[in-house]
């Protein structure tokens, strides 16, 4: 069920039911709205009775408020006391986050019923750790395991397993690696379903590199003019990225000119981004032991009396859409003058500033009905950490799952991604609304316990065990105390406390031969010879073809016809009949 | 069988024993060969548990054993073998095996016998595939049998049905390595068999057991590296594989189907889910370029590599690969890379962006759009763009491959390269820079492009810079405004970096001389001429003139029209710079001015062939004029000398040959001279004189034998023995000054057998080369050595004296190529008066820039010398990563030096220069005679014969300014 996050962007939620057991994925907010509906609907789950009785897990992917944004309201305001499980980042930065989410809903708007600080503490109480590749046992059947996802630092994908179903969840998830994060990666797991997030279902983007270029251009030439740059940033993830692009770039081509960053919330963030190295991208990794690239040389803390100092520089600040804030008073400080430049590195939302300039307006209207003339340049970036549509359909490429769901995204595009999947995996692809179920069917396989003795003589009759090939092998199987076991015969009659039966078929042939009967049984043996099994005659005037017995009587009648009876037991049932046919089209002329 | 073996076992160890008791007095190296047997035999028979057993074969491991006595310790290993019930310590006995049967000399065909009959009898599983390796080791002794090679392949086959993965992956990497490839001898049988044996390992492709399979396809690759034809068959096979589970698996698969392709390129496969078919290596293309977006980066950069060998793939494909659609919400996106051309084509150039210019154009058709294509789309977009670096690394040396088959291609990638530049980690910037350039005879860069590539010029790398610099001096520029771009950013770097200026001087030359046409109309703005005014002269000692006039000099050269444009001062520029930077400054053609250097540059090529003949006529005069009166010769061999030396200053491509000849014909002019010191046989207190002439000059002579031995590169064994001849004949001249200066007899015994001892070595290093030296003083000593080796030291001293002047001296053949080692310091240059102040007992760092030239293995062999005013020397070995090779017979030496010495109470100059190490160990000679000759040579060779370790100062010195202050207190 999508509770949240189906067909749109924001408050991700979903619930996984998978043999019995319920699953809760990511915990988000919705930024759009400013009411009830910017959380998910926790009724879904379930109208009366405790969540926690209801949900096995809880699991935050990574720590955008739009993936953990609810999880104090869901844990300690609706009620929720189980396990909740995240990466050791995210768990380290989700919590400034939510606190900086909190300041501004209640402190600056006003708002009341919202959740306090308190119970951000209260609820990071009850998450638990877990490391990349980390097999966690929720319970005894239930267990997730994190895989790399790029995207943010310690985003992680996850894969929760029951038995022998299991579902992987991507949460937000990057493909191509950038300056400090590497590329999702997760192994051959083949899942009965894979969830993935369909941001940018109809996008295949251009080379990072070529972005990443033009941006160091503008800002170098800005800068050797002799103007200021300034981008307006959120400060978690991108704002790392384009730190690291221009320190390195600073790094290389000896640069001079002062690089300062909006202080705040940023300096605890970077603090984490230098404790957990483990999880960026390997240029970093490798690096480190020199020196961390997240202890930044040229890039210094920023301060409001620095923004009138002469000069060329460059300012990261926040926020990221210029409609409040620190960028938004060093843009009024710099607008006038057409050496500096502005660059907008991500989306802008209609109304802000940054969507107004963008759009080419040279002309602000600020508050206090005064006219700011905007003679700056203007520059836009993007760059995005989503999985491209030629991610996604690679990641599914390198999962091979039974059935996709595709979430995060909007319908209209998703639209088209299911087709595509559709028609280049030939597996099924779902696209739940929120709130709508999709139950999915899978063909488990059940696990049985064979004895090794009865394993090791089947392998030895049989020819090598061919792994494509289902063998055929002779066994019982037993149910019982809710197992199953595959034994010998032998042992199931043991152990059942049964007596053997044996099956024996009979056939009479009648043969029309006017000699005695030894002669005929000699007519008999001779023709059987020749056939490639082994054949005996035995002392009391019957023939032995391996374990089938062939005696020759006269008829009570009539003495010239002879009624040959044929037994067999059940297990050489093709020889027995195939010896009956065989004889039954009579024997060829006698020779002697 | 086993009796039978027992009893050769103990017939062994009998016999071992007695030896022991007949020369335990006589010979003590012999025994302790075969005692080792023995010994081992007792150990194991000692041995109470199977551990102590194990214990004992580890330490027997450890220690070499001798080719006679290994079929011995192989009986006892496998009697041991035999009676064993525990496993492991089968297992140690079949690895010893294994090792044994690898000793050199030793025939393991006996062995191989009981190794398979043990075989039939073992039961773990380990053991098996540990005899199995032992088979693979003594069939690969005997490939030339092909009857044992046959026999061991049938095992294997026989035990591929093993339930154990090892076993299998043993028998499988048996027949890679042993099953039959010759083909045709006698087809049925022949081609019978070797098709079976494609067969068999085609079967275990499916094996359960990814190691295995792995194994399975490893051993195809080996018997197609062997020379067996692969079927065209396995190639569905194959690429079934690629889709394994199993990275190891999936990365031996690419290489097989890249085999594959090679070797049946033409031939057609049907596309699967159409009815198309295309050719196989496109197909195979296609599938290497999909696994480099595999999930494994093993497999990417394997993939990737193997992409760039792929030269037969039609274009098409080819340029698929660097095709990737965009789009953004179902609208076709035009890439960066074709904004940024159209700009170019539509005239503006700088445009700043704005927002939504890369807006969408036109709606992609939803059905056209292929996700995941089948082909090669993108492989390398995707593999620019990879996480790993060894992946980028791989990708961009591919292109580099295809590039240079395929000119179209290499225009096309020229984008993807110039992104390439700036990446994050510098071996990937460095590694297409490079690849641009070895690309760059098909490419001409368009402006935008060569903005992105000068943008690099700022790099504080050096490497980095100094590629870039290599890479403008063979590109192509377009227009007049990309040079003019090229040589503003180079000014700057000049500014920036000024340790850059030979290297930008340079680049400036090529990119001049390339481009005279573009270069034509930027002389007025560039020189900064004016119509009607003149403009104050610029001054000639800043670099960035000079980098100008070299790049208009340059152009100047085949554009006869610019001198008209240059102003008088040029001119006299122009007359200074060609004398002292001749080689960045052609030799021009000038109106009005008669230049000495004008007529020479034609008649270079004429002129290469008399100073040849010239060289060879005057070695011919020397050596014919052998019974001259000795004033005579001498003479010769002066003038001689002297012309060589002129020569060798003149004509730089014989500078080699001359030198070498001129420090012969040298040596032996001092020998001359020594010897015809009228002194010889004046009483003893007159010696004193003329024993100091004699003795230096044979010391000299040492010295220069050496230089010529190791200065040298491309000296041949002929050369090396007569430098080894002279030398042998400096020190009999050393033997006799010191025989008639020092008093008694003691000390002279010694040094004759020594020197008796290396005219044997001399000798035995050298025998081949003796019938080519009649008459020369080795042959007439060895001649008379039967007689040397009973006499008393004066007698011999007596005869030598006289054989040294009795022995016509060797003609010196020439080789091809001769040249010698040369280096030249760089930085620093000596020229600064400021002082490098430090503390004294810290240590400052010198920077040292150095080139080599016609050094062989300069990591090994180059050091630095520091000398110190008070005398004190210090010898700095520089790490090999200091070196790079910017080219064939180049070196470039970039290392830092430390300094450090007690106050001084003023500034003082040390001096700083490359020594060339060496050591008449890794003579050239000795390292061209066959092995076992060595050794024994060296064996015999006294100790001091062995290492003797000399270094030769091949730079000039340079000057650094040094002052160690006290310490502040």
């Amino acid at each position: 069920t999508a509770a949240g996050a189906g067909q749109d962007v924001g408050r991700s939620c979903i619930l996984v039911s998978i043999a019995g057991k319920n699953v809760m994925l990511d915990c988000g907010m919705h930024m759009g709205y400013n009411d009830d509906r910017r959380f998910p609907d926790f009724s879904y789950i379930t109208q009366n009775g405790r969540l926690t009785d209801f949900l096995d897990c809880v699991i935050i992917s990574h720590f955008h408020l739009d993936h953990c944004g609810a999880l104090p309201y869901f844990s300690e305001m609706v009620g929720y006391d189980g396990p909740i499980y995240m990466t050791h980042p995210t768990k380290a930065i989700c919590p400034i986050l939510l606190e900086d989410y909190r300041k501004i809903t209640v402190d600056k708007k006003g708002e009341i019923n919202f959740f306090t600080s308190q119970m951000i503490k209260d609820c990071m109480k009850k998450v638990v750790a877990v490391h990349l590749h980390q097999t966690v046992q929720v319970d005894e059947e239930l267990e997730i395991k994190a895989y790399y996802a790029g995207h943010v630092l310690g985003a992680a994908m996850f894969q929760i397993k029951v038995g022998c179903e299991s579902v992987v969840y991507t949460g937000d998830y990057n493909m191509t690696p950038d300056r400090h994060l590497g590329a999702a990666w997760i192994d051959k797991c083949r899942p009965d379903l894979l969830i993935t997030e369909s941001t940018y279902a109809t996008t295949i983007r251009d080379s990072k590199r070529c972005r990443e270029r033009d941006f160091l251009k503008k800002v170098h030439e800005t800068v050797e003019r002799g103007g200021k740059v300034l981008i307006p940033v959120f400060a978690l993830g991108r704002a790392q990225e384009l730190c690291i692009l221009l320190e390195t770039f600073w790094e290389r081509m000896n640069l001079k000119a002062p690089i300062y960053f909006s202080t705040g919330l940023t300096e605890k963030a970077n603090h984490y981004y230098k404790l957990f190295i483990t999880w960026t991208n390997q240029k970093i990794r490798k690096t480190f032991v020199q020196r961390n690239m997240f202890e930044f040389k040229h890039i210094k803390a920023f301060d409001r009396a620095f923004a009138d100092n002469p000069g060329p520089m460059v300012v990261f600040a926040t926020p990221g859409m210029l409609h409040a804030g620190q960028s938004l008073q060093i843009f009024k400080k710099w607008a006038g003058n057409e050496k500096n430049m502005v660059i907008m590195p991500g989306y802008c939302v209609q109304g802000t500033v940054g969507h107004k300039i963008l759009s080419g307006q040279r002309k602000l209207e600020m508050e206090g009905r005064q006219i700011l003339e905007v003679k700056m340049q203007v520059e836009y970036m993007s760059f995005s950490a989503h999985a491209d549509a030629k991610g996604i359909m690679q990641l599914i490429r390198q999962a091979e799952p039974r059935n996709v769901l595709l979430v995060h995204g909007e319908a209209k595009k998703m639209e088209f991604l299911k087709q595509k999947i559709e028609q280049e995996f030939h597996v099924s692809c779902y696209m739940p609304a929120n709130g709508e179920t999709t139950t999915i069917f899978t063909n488990p396989s059940i696990p049985v316990d064979i004895s090794l003795g009865l394993l090791k003589r089947e392998t030895a009759l049989g020819l090598l065990p061919d792994v494509k090939k289902p063998q055929l092998m002779h066994g019982t199987l037993m149910m019982k105390d809710n197992s199953f076991r595959l034994v010998s015969p032998e042992q199931a009659l043991k152990e059942l406390g049964l007596a053997e039966h044996q099956l024996r078929f009979t056939c009479r042939v009648h043969i029309q031969d006017p000699r005695k009967e030894h002669e005929t049984v000699l007519r008999v043996y001779n023709h059987l010879k020749g056939q490639d099994y082994s054949v005996q005659h035995l002392p009391d005037g019957s023939i032995m073809v391996e374990s089938i017995l062939i005696q020759a009587t006269a008829h009570s009648e009539d003495q010239g016809t002879k009624v040959l009876l044929v037994s067999w037991t059940y297990q050489d049932e093709e020889l027995g009949s195939y010896l009956t046919s065989l004889l039954k089209k009579g024997l060829p002329p006698s020779t002697s | 069988m086993a009796a039978h073996l027992k009893k050769r076992v103990y017939e062994e160890f009998t016999k071992v024993v007695q030896q022991q008791h007949e020369d335990l007095s006589a010979k003590k190296l012999r025994l302790t060969k075969p005692s080792k047997s023995a010994a081992l035999h007792v150990d194991l028979c000692k041995a109470t548990s199977p551990a102590d057993a194990l214990q004992y074969l580890l330490q027997f491991a450890r220690k070499p054993v001798e080719v006679e006595s290994v079929e011995g310790v192989v009986r006892i290993l496998l009697e041991h073998y035999y009676k064993e019930n525990d496993a492991s310590v089968r297992l140690k006995i079949a690895s010893l095996l294994g090792l044994l049967s690898k000793t050199a000399g030793f025939s393991p065909d006996c062995i191989m016998d009981d190794a398979i009959n043990t075989l039939q009898n073992e039961k773990s599983h380990q053991v098996l595939a540990q005899l199995l390796d032992t088979l693979l080791v003594i069939g690969t002794k005997l490939t030339e049998n092909p009857s044992v090679r046959m026999r061991l392949v049938d095992v294997a086959c026989k035990h591929l049905t093993d339930s154990s993965h090892g076993v299998r992956n043993k028998c499988l990497q048996l027949i890679g390595c042993l099953g039959p490839v010759e083909k045709g001898v006698a087809k049925d049988a022949e081609s019978q068999a070797a098709k079976d044996v494609q067969k068999i390992i085609g079967d275990h492709f499916n094996d359960q057991d990814p190691r295995v399979r792995t194994a399975a396809i490893k051993a195809m690759l080996q018997l197609h590296e062997r020379g067996l034809k692969l079927q065209q068959a396995i190639y569905s096979q194959a690429c079934k594989l690629l889709a394994d589970d199993y990275e190891q698996v999936r990365s031996a698969a690419v290489q097989l189907i890249w085999v594959l392709s090679q070797l049946y390129p033409e031939s057609i496969v049907p596309i699967p889910s159409s009815n198309e078919e295309i050719r196989l290596v496109d197909d195979a293309f296609g599938k290497i370029c999909h696994m480099v977006s595999d999930g494994s980066w093993v497999v990417r950069v394997q993939a990737a590599k193997l992409l760039g060998s792929m030269q037969q793939v039609s274009s098409h494909f080819l340029e698929q690969t660097l095709d990737k659609k965009l789009m953004s919400d179902l609208r076709r996106k035009r890439t960066a890379h074709e904004r940024a051309k159209e700009l170019y084509s539509s005239g503006e150039f700088s445009s700043g962006r704005k927002w939504g210019d890369d807006a969408p154009k036109e709606e992609v058709d939803t059905g056209a759009v292929n996700l995941i294509e089948s082909g090669a789309c993108g492989a390398f977009v995707h593999g620019l763009e990879d996480e790993m670096y060894e992946v980028r690394i791989a990708a961009v040396e591919a292109l580099c491959m295809l590039a240079q088959s395929s000119p179209s291609f290499a225009e096309k990638c020229l984008d993807f390269l110039v992104d390439m530049f700036n990446d994050e980690i510098e071996e990937v910037r460095l590694q297409s820079i490079h690849t641009m350039r070895k690309i760059s005879h098909n490419i001409t860069l368009r402006e935008d492009q060569l903005d992105t590539v000068l943008a690099v010029l700022e790099d504080s790398s050096r490497d980095i810079r100094e590629a870039l610099h290599e890479l403008l001096c063979c590109t192509n520029v377009s227009t007049k405004e990309g040079i003019h771009l090229a040589l503003v950013e180079l000014l700057k770097n000049l500014t920036k970096y000024p340790t850059d200026r030979e290297s930008i001087w340079k680049c400036l030359k090529f990119l001049g001389s390339r481009h005279p046409t573009l270069v034509l109309p930027l002389v007025p703005e560039l020189l900064s001429t004016h119509p009607f005014f003149d403009t104050p002269e610029p001054d000639m000692d800043d670099p960035a003139y000079i980098a100008v006039l070299v790049l208009i000099f340059n152009a100047a050269k085949s554009c006869p029209t610019m001198p008209a444009l240059f102003s008088d001062h040029t001119f006299r520029h122009y007359a200074y710079l060609r004398d002292s930077l001749s080689h960045l400054v052609p030799p021009l053609r000038l109106p009005g001015r008669k230049l000495v250097s004008s007529p020479a540059s034609p008649s270079i090529t004429p002129h290469e062939d008399p100073s040849q003949q010239f060289l060879h006529q005057s070695l011919e005069r020397v050596y014919n004029l052998q019974h001259l009166d000795p004033q005579g010769i001498q003479e010769l061999l002066e003038f001689t000398i002297r012309d060589l030396q002129r020569l060798g200053e003149l004509q730089s491509e014989l500078a080699g040959m001359a030198d070498f000849t001129a420090t012969y014909l040298q040596c032996q002019l001092l020998l001359i001279k020594a010897l015809q010191e009228k002194l010889w046989n004046v009483a003893a207190p007159l010696y004193l004189k003329q024993n100091a002439l004699a003795s230096a000059a044979a010391k000299q002579i040492l010295e220069e034998t050496y230089k010529m031995e190791f200065m040298y590169s491309g000296v041949e064994s002929r050369q090396v023995v007569i430098i080894h001849h002279m030398r042998l004949q400096a020190k009999a001249l050393q033997l006799i000054v010191t025989a008639r200066t020092t008093r008694g007899v003691e000390p002279l015994f010694g040094m004759c057998e020594k020197f008796l001892q290396e005219v044997d070595s001399f000798q035995r290093c050298f025998i081949s080369e003796l019938p080519h030296m009649q008459g020369s003083f080795v042959d007439k000593l060895l001649d008379l050595m039967p007689r040397l080796v009973t006499s008393k030291p004066s007698e011999v001293v007596k005869i030598l004296q006289t054989t040294l002047r009795q022995s016509t001296f060797l003609h010196l053949p020439l080789p091809e190529q001769l040249h010698r080692a040369t280096a030249n310091i760089i930085e620093p240059t000596g020229e600064s008066d400021n002082p490098l102040r430090f503390t004294s007992g810290l240590v400052v760092a010198l920077d040292v820039d150095a080139t080599l030239e016609h050094v062989q293995d300069p990591q090994g062999t180059v050091k630095v010398q520091v000398l110190y005013p008070d005398g004190q020397a210090q010898i700095i070995h520089p790490k090999p990563a200091d070196f790079r090779n910017p080219g064939p017979g180049r070196h470039r030496l970039i290392t830092q030096v430390y300094l450090s010495h007690t106050a001084w109470t003023e500034p003082c100059q040390i001096e700083v220069r490359l020594l060339l190490a060496y050591n008449s160990n890794r003579s050239k000679a000795s390292a061209k005679l066959p092995k076992s000759t060595w050794s024994e040579s060296l064996e015999a060779l006294p100790q001091s014969e062995n290492g003797i370790e000399g270094t030769i100062p091949f730079s000039k010195p340079v000057k650094v300014y040094i002052m160690p202050k006290p310490a502040r207190r």
